[in-house]
């Protein structure tokens, strides 16, 4: 596959600071190649939600360059080629748009100056809603959603950008096994349609379902990434969980050990 | 039998101006509302049209039309607010109110040291009955330009309210938005300088937009309905202040006030009424009252896990 050698996004020795004077990443390296999905593990507080802030340059690196398919991260997302789910949404429920008008936010920066939707837009906002199921509720108001839908809708607007690399920032978190699943099942979808893929999260159980790739993120840096069956080691992942393996540790020893 | 008493302000032409000039500024004011109210920029509002005053006057002084001085002041207390709060610890309300009251106060201090000349309450509450034609252009000019920009920005403005990191994020210049917003604000307000005054700006500037919200959960219908709230109230307070004779600006405000009292208690979805009576509904579906008879409910028992400390972790 010709995709998969291109580079889709390139971090090389990024460290950032959030003005203050402590690092919050320190000599980052990671590499996600076309087409394929790299899952970023760590502890809460390792570095992964800076790690995506930095791609999409809202923390400018102290030191270090990111480049997305070869560009620089800015004329990356004027040409539309980034699309980011933050971790959580940080918007106001009450605001008059309605499920469907934020999924067209996803087209904006693709209209012309007037901003006015044309077919294309119109058809590609209710793709995105049929593949995360929220056609039915399309033209409620966003505040009119439960957490898991929210999170849906959110999808559905990165998925209206058509981007060929997406940043999904913990999209398992606080969302129900159903919706888990099918967040899962699309991204073997966007996957096969030749997006690359970058995707933090805790579930290490499904990891190797949807990564091609994983990535261990502690203590504010990539200790090491590569190749999933070869980085998901007993050793690897004590390092990144300080001293034990999650997914390793026999659960009766665990048992034994407590008191 | 009153309608010679209605129809007699119309007769004069300064009524005719006085009229016009109102309901252009209830547009422009009702349109930019709408961004401020969800942007949350009231308290914004507010400071940008107490720190015009020192402008106005130097503009008096300088013979310049007074939109040049106020807009400049205007523009001067935003960057004063930003910049003091991107360098110190203090809260931005707390930046926004101390920059304004000082802009406001020497304003003051300039109107008692300059002659009796200028009229105190025309600057302060607006004279739109006593328009010359000077101001009558500036008026318009400054109000066109506030609308056209506002309504032509008006998609990128609203997706950089809502959600400035997804504007980023797709390539667009917040920094940019964020100025073009506040200087339309600072436009907006010197437009309504001379038909509300100063104190009662702000007033215009939030009261369409709140009424619109608690009607409508449409951003395209919430401009139509503030621009309606706005020229409605524009016209019935000039209308109503020639009997009065005078304090038209109140008068003007005064309607806006009552027609958010009467969207908070009828609105459809959002007002009083309506929400009291869904509350009502939902309360009787819940207890059974009339509803279909509910299905028995499974009774669960506690159950006793056999190996123990499974449940932990
Ligand atoms: N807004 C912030 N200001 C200052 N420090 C922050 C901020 N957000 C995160 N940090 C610090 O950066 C480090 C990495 O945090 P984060 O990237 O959110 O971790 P993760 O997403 O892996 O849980 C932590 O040490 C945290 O304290
Ligand atoms: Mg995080």
């Amino acid at each position: 596959m010709s995709q998969n050698t291109v580079i889709a996004l390139d971090v090389k020795d990024v460290s950032v600071a959030y003005g203050g004077g402590r690092l919050s990443l320190r000599q980052a390296n990671l590499e996600v190649r076309g087409g394929s999905v790299c899952g970023l593990v760590g502890m809460n507080g390792a570095g992964k939600s800076t790690l995506f802030k930095t791609v999409m340059g809202f923390l400018p690196p102290l030191r270090g360059t990111v480049q997305v398919f070869g560009q620089p991260v800015i004329r990356a997302q004027k040409a539309g080629l980034i699309a980011y789910v933050p971790q959580s949404e940080d918007v106001d429920w009450n605001f008059p748009v309605s499920v469907r008008e934020v999924v067209m936010m996803g087209r904006q920066g693709k209209m012309n100056w007037l901003r006015r939707p044309n077919a294309v837009d119109h058809t590609m906002v209710d793709e995105s809603l049929e593949r995360v199921g929220m056609n039915a509720f399309a033209e409620r108001q966003i505040g009119e959603l439960s957490g898991g839908q929210r999170k849906r809708a959110f999808l559905a607007r990165a998925l209206a950008q058509d981007g060929r690399l997406l940043l999904l920032d913990e999209p398992f978190g606080g969302v129900d096994v159903g919706t888990s699943e099918a967040i899962i099942n699309l991204m073997g979808e966007l996957r096969r349609e030749g997006r690359a893929m970058l995707v933090s999260t805790h579930d290490l159980g499904t990891l190797e379902t949807f990564c091609d790739e994983v990535a261990l993120i502690a203590d504010r840096t990539v200790l090491l990434y590569g190749p999933t069956a070869e980085v998901l080691t007993a050793e690897n992942l004590a390092a990144t969980f300080g001293g034990r393996s999650p997914l390793h540790a026999p659960a009766a020893k665990k048992l034994e050990a407590r008191p | 039998m009153n309608l010679e008493l209605l129809l007699e302000p119309l007769q004069y032409d300064f009524m005719t101006r006085a009229l016009l000039v109102s309901a252009l500024v209830g547009t422009v004011c009702a349109v930019l509302s709408c961004f401020v109210i969800l942007k949350g920029w009231s308290l914004m509002g507010d400071a940008v049209s107490h720190a015009v005053l020192p402008g106005v006057v130097i503009s008096y002084l300088l013979g310049l039309p007074f939109v040049i001085g106020a807009f400049a002041f205007g523009l001067l207390s935003v960057s004063a607010i930003g910049f003091i709060q991107s360098r110190s610890r203090v809260k931005e309300d707390t930046v926004i109110g101390v920059v304004f009251t000082a802009l406001f106060a020497l304003g003051l201090v300039m109107i008692s040291k300059i002659s009796s000349e200028v009229h105190l309450s025309h600057i302060l509450f607006g004279d739109v009955l006593g328009i010359g034609d000077s101001e009558l252009w500036q008026t318009v000019i400054a109000g066109a330009i506030a609308l056209i920009v506002t309504l032509l920005l008006r998609k990128d403005l609203l997706l950089y309210v809502f959600d400035p990191t997804h504007a980023r994020s797709i390539g667009l210049n917040t920094g940019v938005l964020n100025y073009v917003l506040l200087t339309m604000l600072a436009l907006t307000i010197v437009t309504a300088l001379q038909t509300v005054g100063v104190i009662l700006v702000v007033a215009m500037l939030i009261t369409p937009g709140a009424t619109a919200y608690l009607l409508t959960d449409k951003f395209s219908k919430m401009l139509w309905i503030a621009v309606a709230c706005g020229i409605l109230s524009a016209v019935i307070g000039t209308y109503g202040s020639y009997f009065l004779d005078g304090a038209t600006g109140a008068c003007i405000v005064l309607v806006q006030s009552i027609l958010f009292v009467l969207a908070f208690i009828f609105a459809p979805k959002h007002g009083q009424i309506a929400r009291r009576r869904q509350q009502m509904a939902e309360r009787a579906d819940e207890l059974g009252e009339g509803g279909p008879p509910t299905a028995p409910r499974p009774v669960l028992t506690r159950v006793r896990t056999s190996s123990k400390g499974q449940a932990s972790d």
